[in-house]
């Protein structure tokens, strides 16, 4: 499957968590399957989806997911060091690898060659590492969040994209309302 | 009290609870003061951008936070501080090691600082330059009015504040 398909086995987990989604058509197409307050789409700013979310998952309790590709990773490589050496068990990042740069037009990643995200995540000090087909993805996905432990999914899929709009919320508005829903969360 | 402390104090009493940083000499007595107080988490980055984008969801989940960094990274971060911080309209305080001003013995670090305030000018980035020790006595109420606005702050300090490289 490609990853807007991957992201629909995933919804029904998705919509019941606080969700991090990366630039680009993995927010549109988390937006498309339904627009929902606890979603905080990325509108620009390629690699820091996972940075972003561990920033979330250290400083409050509640569950936080880090939708992320393996494109998106290789720019910000050093996030999975911090991930190796910070504690947030309330943390998971789910590492879409289609091997392609997929909003860009899907050209080739190193992730989709020689490079293991997955090797390079446990050299990272990151110790719940698991590597998984689309079809495993929410099975993985449920796992890792039901474990209570910091856990990397690496989850390999088609490259592929479907076309949609571009979503034209305004960024204080989806900012504004996934802070509200996470205090509320909190209170 | 050192200046260091000093600005550590003002960071927990403006209740920044999460703090992001990359090394530095001139800051170190900082970046130290911050590791070991107990109401600051501190968070390392390896990349000043990584840290900007550790500081949005730490601040979404409820914590204030700050980074501290060198002038010398300014160019890294120019994408994430309009895309991210500015564009969601988000707090940021920016400590930043004034690297390249009057009393820098390296010649290289000269290159950066001489775009420095232009960069911070461009991106409309409220900035304070802190060179003389009692400068920092706004240092509190720079941080109350990045939290005020909602937007990224820089407050730059040069070698001379530092009383010397």
């Amino acid at each position: 499957m490609i990853r807007s398909e991957l992201l629909k086995t995933l919804y029904p987990i998705l919509e019941k968590h606080f969700v991090v989604c990366n630039i680009g058509l993995p927010s549109q197409e988390l937006h498309q399957l339904g627009d929902r307050e606890n979603f905080f789409y990325m509108l620009g700013t390629m690699g820091l989806s996972s940075s972003i979310g561990f920033g979330l998952a250290l400083s409050q309790p509640q569950t936080i997911v880090a939708i992320d590709g393996d494109g998106s990773v290789l720019t910000n490589l050093g996030t999975l060091a911090t991930i190796g050496n910070n504690t947030a068990d309330n943390y998971v990042l789910f590492i879409v690898d289609n091997g392609s740069y997929g909003s860009t037009g899907d050209q080739p990643t190193y992730a989709g060659g020689n490079t293991s995200l997955a090797d390079v995540a446990r050299a990272c000090g990151c110790e719940n590492v698991v590597e998984c087909q689309d079809t495993e993805g929410r099975a993985a996905l449920q796992a890792a969040i039901d474990s209570k432990q910091k856990t990397v999914i690496v989850c390999k899929c088609e490259s592929g994209n479907i076309k949609l709009p571009v979503i034209d919320t305004d960024p204080v508005v989806i900012r504004h309302r996934f802070m509200a829903a996470l205090a509320a969360a909190n209170a | 009290m050192s200046i260091s402390d000093k600005l550590v104090n003002d960071l927990v009493a403006n209740q920044i609870e999460f703090v992001t940083t990359v090394p530095c000499k001139q800051l170190g007595g900082v970046i130290e003061g911050v590791d070991k107080h107990d109401a600051i988490q501190h968070v390392p980055c390896n990349k000043e951008d990584e840290g900007i984008g550790l500081c949005a969801g730490a601040w979404m989940g409820g914590k204030r936070p700050a980074i501290i960094m060198q002038n010398t990274a300014i160019g890294v971060t120019v994408n994430t501080l309009v895309t991210l911080t500015q564009f969601y309209r988000m707090p940021l305080p920016m400590l930043i090691s004034y690297r390249g001003e009057l009393r820098e013995p390296v010649s290289c670090q000269v290159e950066m600082a001489v775009h420095t305030k232009a960069l911070l000018d461009q991106l409309l980035i409220p900035t304070y330059h802190f060179h003389q020790e009692s400068d920092a006595a706004e240092f509190d109420t720079i941080l109350k009015y990045c939290f005020m606005s909602k937007k990224p702050v820089a407050i730059l300090t040069d070698a001379n504040f530092w009383g010397g490289y």
